[in-house]
């Protein structure tokens, strides 16, 4: 390999890595927050691209009706819980959210002329219909089990997986699709060339990571939800409630992952099922940062990426094997460096 | 009230319907059921796993597929390796290469996983589950993406199984098998010494069980459950491909388990069937519905996993259990099986635990300071003080769950600072714990008995096959006798987690005497025992006196303490603050000031 | 009467000396009729009654494991009980803790239960996160006046919680509760493993707080300072009431030292040398 292939190869890790960075980034928060360990992640990148590609063809995305569902039965079951309590005054405010919002977002996307709209106004109808459903997801699925074990958890999250691809199936047919990238250009940047999609990829994660830094670091939300991941009892205390603090959690979530599907549509095809390798390699990241540190989870997915970028050149049969068993040293290395503490749950 | 069947009737009944079903049931309903073994073996290998030792892992199927492809690679391969050539065309020989191979795998896997804390165990058997699959697919001696073919039938005495209706036997058999074995494990001292994990590492390590080894054995016999179940659905197929060992088959034997009950052996059954049965039919029926095809019903399987997490965490098999009313086999006890050689106690006045200068810091907190005590055998020596004062940190530096920063701690004059609970508990240190750690719906004869768990050393094997009968016998009358002793007989086979908990530190009291100790470590014992409770505690703890054990209690309830304690030990501030007998240290000004404050 | 509790002044507001010893009782702020937690088939508390007059420290003291935290817990509707909790005149049969956070009332527990690797500022901001949540964004306010209450916190305002030593903790811990002016304080054993003289600056500020008309349900194991400090008394004995009274009165009871030591009577130290 001369030194023009291994610029390209980087090239293609650290755009690749910059995506599992930003994934691997959610699924530490989700788990630091809500201890649930957050396997649909991939789900929503593959939901976000293909519910992308369906405007930009025209149609009606399929996953809105998966929403307007879940969205149905969260105002059922608030409800229930508002009349339960004795708290009429909620109900307005219910059904506003849970059912008035698909219902306008339907009524848009069937008024507006979705195939000629611009790229980000697309863009963004993709997000508003793909996004919501994380803090739904949470509602109807984590919420009632809250309390329970993280191996429970954990289960149900996988559960949730399998539901989430058959769905896409259903919804995205098995084909797999790319959308036009954002920009055609391409600069030359001393002996290579770098395409606009890798700049985008690239700029809009770095913008994504400052964004949720300013998020945790500024905002009094981002403060509750980091006191959350530390001490949750405490936080209790301050009259932040852990359902609050887990639906805050899983928008971001479901964003992270919908943005990330969005910028890579136009590098790589996405099948209904390509977000669960894509998560999973943002897991082996999270894992390298021990489920706990952001700034090495985010190393951690830059090194995921290059080292499926270089394996793809030298053993192309094996990337995936190679990728999956660098967890293994990571574990080991995990095994030696931490001291087991018992989990009273 | 419905009639109640025996145990014995309703299994004959099971095997006679197993018996004819090849010969009255068409082909298309046989292959069924042979498939629904091949799960149920895997599954059952979770059930042990996820159900009852409180592990998890969605990479069964690369096991799977491990013992499907050394098979077909070993007896159809042409052109082995010297060195493995003794191994090739037989299917038998197949199996025991098969069952070595993934034991060694599964063995170096769970030594990377099994010390981490509990999730990431399954997210390294996800990752593991895609590598290997990946190479099933990759590797050119085995066939990449179209697998091996040619695969010969199994043949039994020269009898070939080349029919379902054959194999349907020999499948049955070994899931009959593994259910046999693994009930027979799970009912022994091992088999407890499993189930204990549940209740916590600290309490398993403090009864003196290996832990580590425990997670090992469960997580390896997993593994094998799932190389049988390969190995028979590559002689019954006749060829392999890597489909049938991806990861999303990893998670529907996962699904099997939790469906049909994680924590019931016959639960693994159960799920296997209602997953199998359910598959076929939405299989047929979804894809015309939704007027595409694919593989809908996973949509269906998901929902249904996060209803059951989320209504009813013990899975089908209570439910349908509920449907056949069968009677539970009660528990005999033998009294005729020879009681347990006891180690010799020192003698009375002996100082058997010492603890000198013991100094623990956590970060820049001094939760101990240079404490010294001791205790003698035949003495009881209270550990009291205010809340926070360090008297459990002191705990823990004896019995071994924590190490001190510096300082010394000899138990029967050897240093044991450092050694861990398990090695102390072997040498004669038992305790009790503050917040009760029982298993609640095991027995209290069963709670008891991993108490004896030392006293034992028959394996997994002689469990599996019941040639620990003997031990066994001997291990439950020990716990018997404790249980007697402290005055909860009338509770033997009660569910340790209906009694009161008065009733249940006084079992964990039990569960202390059982391991034979001669220093007992007791936390808080009297909290929440009724007066007359109280009384009979103290009695009993007078008795153990008198026979010459030494005795260490923290306690709140001064009452208590005050009134049967030989000496005290005072600390406020992880420091001594005074010692004496229980009257000179009550009128101690410094322990006055400790307990109702300082004065202005 | 409702509203100009705590709202106008910054914490609460001064009540002078007349007032407090006026012949009419206060207005009752807390009141616990009947309460009961069990864990599984124990008792852990039994038929509590008692009640926090507005303006009033009232204290409940007891020895280790009598119940006192379970008491707080579930007043708190951190733990589930059985009984009534009338609160600021209004019922609660099924207390939460985000809804009585909202309703003004206040939990320090005796784990102090801090951000550890959060600044303390951040620490005292997260304090008034349910009032910024409806919409009072005047945090920057009430921490001036927590900083006037603790000039300690505010020369430590960008160290983390975590590396506070524990009397700083412990103020920190009760700053972030007055963040959400509170109209009833609980808190949970202050004095707990703090020295000798942090423990009297602790009990200073608590007495600080009534005079700026925080209603206090201070729960203590060190009963001398809480007796000295309460207007009013409860024992609490493995999971009842066994005594109550004016704190001076009980202050003075033999029976309280019993309580503690299991003296049966045979020491006859006042509490109140």
């Amino acid at each position: 390999m001369d030194f023009q292939i291994a610029l390209l190869l980087a090239q293609d890790g650290i755009t690749n890595g910059a995506i599992y960075a930003l994934l691997a980034l959610a699924l530490v928060l989700v788990f630091a927050v809500t201890r649930v360990i957050f396997i649909p992640q991939g789900e929503f990148v593959a939901y976000g691209a293909l519910t992308l590609v369906m405007i930009q063809a025209g149609t009606v995305p399929a996953t809105l009706w998966l929403l307007l569902g879940a969205g149905v039965l969260a105002a059922a079951v608030d409800a229930r819980g508002a009349l339960a309590s004795g708290q009429k005054g909620r109900l307005a405010g219910v059904l506003a959210w849970n059912v008035g919002y698909p219902v306008v977002l339907a009524a848009l996307l069937y008024l507006l002329p979705l195939a000629t709209l611009a790229l980000p106004l697309q863009v963004l109808l993709a997000l508003l219909v793909v996004v919501p459903m994380g803090p739904l997801m949470y509602r109807l699925i984590y919420q009632p089990v809250a309390a329970a074990p993280v191996l429970i958890l954990l289960i149900i999250s996988v559960a949730v997986h399998v539901g989430m691809v058959g769905l896409g199936l259903l919804f995205f047919g098995a084909e797999g699709s790319r959308t036009p990238p954002f920009s055609e250009a391409r600069f030359e940047l001393g002996p290579m060339m770098v395409n606009g999609q890798t700049i985008w990829v690239i700029a809009a994660s770095i913008v994504l990571i400052v964004a949720l830094y300013q998020f945790f670091g500024r905002s009094i939300y981002g403060k509750a939800l980091r006191a959350t991941a530390m001490n949750r009892n405490g936080a209790r205390l301050m009259g932040i409630s852990p359902a609050l603090a887990g639906r805050l959690t899983f928008l971001l979530a479901a964003l992270i992952g919908a943005l990330s599907g969005v910028l890579i549509a136009p590098i790589t095809t996405i099948y209904y099922d390509t977000g669960f390798l894509i998560g999973l390699k943002g897991f082996v990241a999270a894992i390298v940062g021990g489920l706990a540190s952001y700034p090495i989870a985010a190393a951690g997915a830059v090194l995921v990426g290059l080292l499926e970028a270089f394996s793809s050149f030298w053993a192309s049969a094996y990337k995936e094997v190679i990728v999956f068993t660098l967890i293994i040293p990571v574990l080991l290395w995990r095994s030696f460096t931490s001291h087991h503490v018992e989990e009273e749950e | 009230m419905k009639p109640v069947l025996s145990v014995r009737s309703v299994l004959g009944l099971f095997l006679a319907l197993l018996l004819v079903a090849p010969l009255v049931m068409p082909p298309f309903y046989v292959t069924l059921l042979n498939y629904i073994g091949l799960y149920a073996l895997v599954a059952l290998g979770l059930v042990l796993l996820t159900g009852v030792g409180g592990l998890t892992s969605f990479g069964q199927a690369a096991f799977v597929g491990l013992g499907a492809y050394t098979t077909a690679v070993l007896t159809t391969a042409t052109d082995l390796p010297a060195w493995l050539a003794w191994a090739g065309g037989s299917p038998w020989l197949a199996l025991g290469v098969g069952l070595v191979f993934t034991a060694t795998v599964a063995f170096v896997l769970g030594s990377l996983t099994l010390r981490l804390s509990g999730h990431y165990l399954p997210l390294g058997t996800i990752a593991w589950g895609i590598s290997l699959y990946f190479l099933f697919g990759t590797l050119e001696t085995l066939g990449g993406h179209t697998g091996l073919t040619g695969i010969p039938p199994i043949a039994i005495f020269g009898f070939e199984l080349t029919d379902g209706s054959q194999i349907f036997y020999l499948i049955w058999a070994f899931l009959l098998l593994a259910v046999f074995t693994t009930q027979n494990l799970l009912d022994s001292r091992e088999g407890r010494a499993i189930r204990a994990l549940k209740g916590g590492m600290v309490m398993a390590e403090a009864m003196g069980v290996d832990t580590a080894r425990s997670r090992m054995v469960i997580f390896v016999i997993a593994a094998l459950h799932a190389c049988a179940s390969g190995w028979l659905y590559a002689h019954l197929q006749r060829f392999v491909n890597p489909t049938p060992f991806g990861l999303h088959i990893g998670i529907e034997y996962l699904f099997m388990a939790v469906v049909g009950g994680a924590g019931q052996v016959w639960g693994a059954l159960l799920g296997a069937g209602v997953i199998t049965i359910a598959k076929q039919w939405l299989q047929d029926l979804l894809p015309r519905i939704f007027g595409q095809s694919g593989n809908f019903e996973v949509i269906f399987f998901g929902l249904m996993m996060i209803v059951i997490l989320q209504r009813a965490r013990e899975g089908l098999w209570p439910l349908f259990a509920r449907l056949v009313p069968v009677k539970a086999t009660k528990r005999t006890l033998d009294a005729a099986a020879a009681p347990l050689p006891r180690k010799p106690l020192p003698a009375r006045g002996d100082v058997i635990l010492e603890a000198k200068e013991v100094t623990r810091k956590f970060g820049g907190l001094v939760a101990n300071n240079a404490m010294s005590l001791t205790v003698k055998a035949g003495e009881i020596l209270a550990l009291i003080g205010p809340n926070g004062a360090g008297k459990s940190t002191m705990f823990n530096q004896i019995s071994g769950v924590d190490t001190p920063t510096s300082g010394e701690v000899l138990f029967l004059g050897r240093p044991v600072a450092g050694r861990g609970s398990r090695a102390i508990a072997r040498m004669g240190m038992s305790r009790t714990f503050q917040h009760v750690k029982l298993l609640p719906t095991m027995s209290v004869l069963e709670n008891v008995a991993i108490g004896a768990h030392m006293r034992g050393d028959k394996g997994v094997f002689p469990a599996a096959w019941r040639m620990d009968r003997a031990e066994e016998a001997r291990l439950l009358n020990e716990a018997a006798r404790q249980i007697e002793r402290v005055g909860l007989a009338e509770h033997m086979f009660d569910a340790a987690g209906s009694l009161a908990l008065g009733q249940q530190r006084i079992l964990e009291i039990a569960r202390a005497l059982a391991a034979d100790p001669c220093l007992l470590l007791l936390d808080e014992p009297a909290a929440g025992l009724r007066f007359k409770e109280k009384q009979a505690l103290a009695e009993l703890l007078r008795k153990l006196r008198g026979e010459g054990m030494g005795i260490l209690l923290v306690e709140h309830d001064m009452d208590f303490v005050m009134g049967l304690v030989d000496r005290v030990v005072v600390m406020e501030f992880g420091q001594k603050i005074a010692e004496g007998l229980p009257e000179e240290v009550q009128q101690n000004p410094a322990v006055l000031e400790a307990y109702l404050g300082g004065v202005e | 009467m409702n509203g100009m509790s705590v709202e106008m002044n910054v914490i609460g507001q001064t009540i002078d000396e007349a007032g407090k010893s006026a012949p009419n009782p206060p207005r009752t702020v807390l009141e616990v009729r009947d309460l009961c937690v069990a864990y599984g088939k124990v008792e852990a508390l039994s038929n509590a009654n008692l009640r926090v007059g507005e303006g009033q420290i009232v204290t409940v003291i007891g020895p280790n494991g009598a119940g006192k935290t379970t008491m707080l817990s579930a007043i708190m509707g951190l733990l589930e009980s059985r009984g009534q909790v009338i609160f600021d005149g209004e019922a609660e049969y099924v207390p939460r803790v985000e809804r009585m956070v909202a309703r003004g009332m206040n939990l320090v527990p005796e784990k102090r239960e801090l951000f550890a690797e959060m600044s303390v500022e951040d620490n005292l901001l997260l304090g008034a996160f349910q009032r910024y949540r409806s919409g009072k964004r005047d945090h920057g306010e009430t921490m001036k006046e927590v900083y006037h209450l603790f000039p300690r916190l505010e020369e430590r305002k960008a160290q983390l919680a975590g590396t506070l030593s524990g009397g700083e903790r412990q103020m920190l811990a009760v700053g972030r509760a007055l963040m959400a002016k509170p109209k009833l304080l609980m808190l949970d054993e202050p004095s707990l493993g703090l020295a000798p003289l942090i423990v009297r600056e602790i009990f200073r500020i608590i007495g600080e707080l009534r005079r700026r008309g925080v209603s206090i349900l201070l729960v203590e194991q060190n009963a001398r300072a809480a007796l000295q400090v309460a207007d009013y008394a409860y024992v609490l004995e493995t999971g009842e009431i066994s005594m109550e009274g004016p704190a001076k009165q009980l202050a003075d009871d033999p029976r309280v030292i019993e309580a503690y030591l299991g003296l049966g009577g045979k020491h006859q130290a006042m509490l109140s040398t």
